[in-house]
């Protein structure tokens, strides 16, 4: 089993690496046009999104939208903090505490 | 490969660790996270620490976890790692114009110690000041050394402890790169590929396989951005 697992590991840390090694490699060679520039402005907009709305939304592999579900909730108010204080500690701090109210409340 | 001596070393590199504090706590917390999820799935404390220390890549860390868990192949968990990681060819792509004179043992070592957070820091503090590969290296090897740390930290708790999510420590990763996101939102256009982006994901999610809705909505909602960026300057 150990094996087994270091291989997987070695694996997924080649592919990794590949993902984060071979546009450097492309661009060694190739001039980038300002069109280029303008379009890639937005892929720190996208990735994050992307990574974000559903672990907010769909925490249980299910579209949740509801009151029922906690890190919408959590979500929600953690977005006003951060827009409101641009403070990432604490953000995460409400986040994990409200999350874990919630919890508390449903179980009463 | 790094001297002391060097006289840009030591404000730039500085200056990246700086960047890094105020995402401590969320990287701390995602990593214990991490390290617990781990010891639950059966793994030994040397395997979960390898896996950080070679991969490096939270996000699909945790999906390769969860699919172990759930007693998914290895070959449908390094497809899924590939697939949760292709959004690194864009990250990489977006800073190409910046690294892309550096000499290569540079660019292999900045490419294994790219993550979200990283990216980040640098991207933004790259289109502001002049580009600096020390100023990268300090971002990302302080957030490589955290992560190993507190992986760690996370596998011995797990010995104690198991689920994760019952802490809500899940929760760090959306709320870090909520903070990461916000600062970059300048204009109407990017509220649009947000709100966009947000519902590819969804739809991704729900209708195609495994994780494939990261890449999905990731191109997609760049794609979306670049046209009306090009649509605003005619």
């Amino acid at each position: 089993m150990e094996a087994e697992i270091i291989e997987l590991i070695i694996g997924m840390a080649v592919l990794t690496f590949f993902t984060r090694f071979a546009s450097s490699v492309m661009f060694k060679r190739v001039n980038i046009s300002k069109k280029w520039n303008a379009l890639m402005i937005y892929v720190p907009i996208a990735v994050f999104t992307t990574i974000i709305v559903p672990a907010l939304l769909l925490p249980k592999e299910k579209l949740d939208i509801s009151i029922n579900n906690e890190y919408l909730i959590a979500g929600l108010i953690s977005l006003l903090f951060a827009y409101k204080t641009k403070n990432l500690v604490g953000t995460v701090i409400i986040g994990i505490s409200v999350i874990l109210l919630l919890r508390f409340a449903f179980s009463l | 490969m790094v001297s002391i001596k060097n006289p840009e070393l030591p404000s730039e590199f500085r200056d990246g660790l700086k960047a890094m504090t105020p995402l401590f706590l969320g990287v701390a917390s995602f990593a214990i996270a991490y390290g617990l999820l781990a010891r639950k799935a059966g793994l030994s404390l040397l395997s979960l620490t390898l896996m950080s220390l070679l991969v490096f890549a939270g996000a699909s860390q945790f999906v390769a976890i969860s699919l172990l868990i759930s007693g998914s192949s290895f070959l449908l968990i390094l497809f899924t790692t590939f697939v949760v990681n292709s959004r690194y060819f864009l990250m990489a792509a977006s800073l190409g114009p910046y690294t892309r004179k550096w000499d290569t043992k540079w660019q292999v070592v900045l490419s294994f110690l790219l993550s979200d957070e990283s990216y980040a820091m640098t991207i933004s503090r790259f289109t502001k000041n002049v580009p600096n590969k020390y100023y990268q290296l300090g971002v990302s090897l302080g957030l490589y050394v955290e992560w190993f740390i507190f992986t760690v930290i996370g596998g011995l708790m797990g010995s104690f402890l198991d689920d994760p999510q019952a802490f809500g420590l899940d929760f760090a990763l959306p709320a870090t790169f909520m903070v990461l996101l916000l600062p970059m939102i300048r204009s109407w256009r990017h509220v649009i590929v947000c709100i966009l982006t947000g519902i590819f994901s969804i739809a991704g999610f729900l209708f195609l396989p495994t994780r494939w809705y990261i890449p999905f909505a990731a191109v997609l909602g760049t794609i979306v951005g670049g046209m009306l960026e090009l649509w605003k300057r005619k």
